[in-house]
């Protein structure tokens, strides 16, 4: 079959894509606009890109978002790398239909409805033990939890399709489970693991809901301190600073993509030449 | 083999088991609870529920108020209402636009499809909440679609798309349209071409071929993509929020506003276990497919 999509097929396509990329293409376009507001063009300005340098608000609320982001995606890539593994390769064991049932609900749970729940456990909490103050802890512990999910499903589909006789052999040559494990099945899942510590990055950076019910009076994420300043009205340093976050979050993630790739054909060919001695390319 | 890991098994299932449960299970146990409540104007904002007396006995007061005021404030039923409507039709136009876009990714050359999915996905990336804020730059008053418009002069007034359901059913299709492609297009892929070349042998138009092999075949696709549309879009609240106006009340909005606006506690939180009650059938449903999908 000719591998070629007819033209109106292709035409929606390109409609689709336009769809997607027309409104952040236009809001990087504001955020150079020198007039203050959005119908009148003032000529080009980089004075709106100034401004972020001195709002300590917007600054403050953006290293809070840093932090929480780091330490959710970390605790996050641990707590689901050891779920996928328990679900994967361990068959049957009390508590798998709980653990599948955690790591699944997640996923389609109204996050308003997540950060209702999780608030009123940590309001109990506090009641009953006077631990965790509402702020970064509770924002780092809600983040965990769905970014958890995110994992699991990620690293749970490398760990299926991974190739175990690896393992195996390493094991029959006398290693220990865990020392296999980390020998061997951790570098072939790293691409996943990488992965889904990158979007549970950008889905901990991004929470809005989530973060506004568990983070109390004395915190503010960075799409907090964004949704209330939108709330109010157009605000052109915002324009400057989302421009500066998506085009942060596109290239880090066309480079990832791409270094990722790279990694995966030189894993592919390392292991076509340990196969096959014959077919190594001459360097 | 497997009971070589037996010693440590338990070290790698019990963090996740654990967190989860407390952190995401435990939660509506206490929701549940609440829901029971009075608002009350104290810290926290509600009565006890389980309390002791001054003679050590365990004391219940439980109302069902919350629950009834649900059922008689018909601004409940009236956003439940409006957030399944809202949110099957923009699945239904999601699923009309992602299809044809899916099938398109599917039938270019393998070296583009990469770059195309890159192009899909890199949205899906990038910060949902200034996504919307960017789509209302396009379609308010002043915004970029009535500014050319009215310079082409094709419009003498401008547009009132903002603060109607076409912005919320514009800000859900934009925002979720990925999440449609990506299944689709994973079971487009899959489809053996030989099918349909067969079938064209036969003497089947393209057309009958489409309806008689391709469609069925990309069903799990389709049920898939719908899903993950439909189901965070009755929960949504940044884009009726902030596109819609106060006749788009959905769900999620009276929520937020019952809890932030209102500061009922209790009442959010029988809001919130109705509609999880509510929810748990499409969810069912959902993870039914899932795992069909899976052992397929």
């Amino acid at each position: 079959m000719e591998r070629r999509a007819p033209a109106a097929l292709l035409s929606v396509l390109f409609f689709g894509i336009a769809l997607l990329y027309l409104p952040i293409l236009v809001l990087i376009g504001y955020s150079f606009n020198a007039s203050p507001l959005v119908n009148v063009w003032g000529g080009f300005s980089t004075a709106w890109y100034g401004r972020l340098l001195h709002n300590r608000q917007l600054l403050e609320a953006a290293l809070l978002s840093l932090q929480v982001a780091v330490a959710a995606s970390t605790c996050a890539v641990i707590l689901g790398t050891l779920a996928a593994t328990a679900l994967v390769r361990f068959g049957r064991f009390r508590g798998r239909l709980l653990l599948t049932g955690m790591v699944n609900a997640p996923l389609v749970m109204p996050e308003i409805i997540t950060g209702i729940t999780q608030l009123l456990l940590f309001v109990s909490m506090v009641q009953l033990f006077s631990w965790p103050h509402r702020g970064f802890t509770t924002i780092v512990l809600s983040h965990i939890t769905f970014c958890t999910a995110y994992v699991t499903i990620t690293v749970q589909a490398r760990l299926q399709s991974a190739d175990r006789s690896l393992e195996e052999a390493a094991m029959d040559l006398g290693a220990s489970p865990a020392r296999a494990f980390l020998e061997i099945t951790l570098p072939i899942i790293a691409p996943a693991i990488i992965s889904s510590w990158l979007l549970c990055f950008t889905l901990s950076l991004d929470d809005l809901v989530i973060s506004s019910f568990v983070a109390g009076p004395g915190a503010s994420t960075l799409p907090m301190v964004i949704y209330s300043k939108v709330k109010l009205g157009v605000s052109p340093d915002i324009n400057a600073l989302a421009s500066l976050i998506v085009c942060a979050v596109g290239v880090c993630i066309i480079g990832a993509g791409y270094l990722m790739a790279r990694a995966d054909r030189r894993r592919v060919l390392e292991a076509q030449i340990a196969g096959h001695p014959e077919a190594a390319p001459h360097a | 083999m497997k009971s070589t890991w037996r010693g440590g098994r338990w070290l790698i299932i019990l963090p996740p088991l654990l967190f989860l449960l407390v952190f995401f299970l435990i939660p509506f146990v206490f929701a549940f609870k609440i829901s029971f409540a009075e608002a009350a104007p104290r810290v926290p904002p509600f009565t006890d529920v389980i309390s002791f007396t001054r003679d050590h006995h365990l004391q219940l007061s439980l109302t069902l108020g919350n629950y009834r005021y649900l059922l008689t404030d018909e601004v409940y039923g009236v956003a439940y209402l409006y957030s399944l409507r809202t949110a099957f039709f923009s699945t239904l136009i999601c699923l009309a636009l992602g299809y044809p876009m899916a099938y398109a990714i599917a039938r270019s050359p393998k070296s583009a499809q990469g770059l195309l999915l890159l192009i899909i996905m890199l949205p899906f990336w990038t910060s949902f909440l200034l996504r919307v804020y960017a789509l209302e730059g396009i379609i308010r008053d002043n915004g970029f679609l009535n500014t050319a418009l009215l310079h082409l002069g094709l419009i003498s007034h401008p547009l009132r798309i903002m603060r109607t359901s076409l912005a919320v059913y514009l800000g859900i299709i934009y925002s979720y349209l990925p999440f449609m492609v990506l299944p689709l297009f994973a079971t487009l892929e899959k489809l053996d071409p030989t099918l349909l070349e067969a079938a064209g042998d036969l003497g089947s138009t393209p057309r009958r071929a489409f309806l008689d092999i391709t469609l069925p075949l990309s069903l799990p696709g389709v049920i898939a993509g719908s899903m993950l549309v439909f189901i965070p879009a009755v929960g949504e609240f940044v884009i009726p929020s902030l596109l819609g106006g106060p006749n788009q009340l959905m769900i999620g909005r009276v929520l937020w506003d019952e809890f932030f606006g209102n500061h009922d506690w209790p009442v959010a939180s029988a809001v919130a276990i109705a509609f999880l009650l509510l929810l748990v059938g499409p969810i069912a449903i959902y993870q039914y497919y899932n795992v069909r999908q899976l052992e397929a």
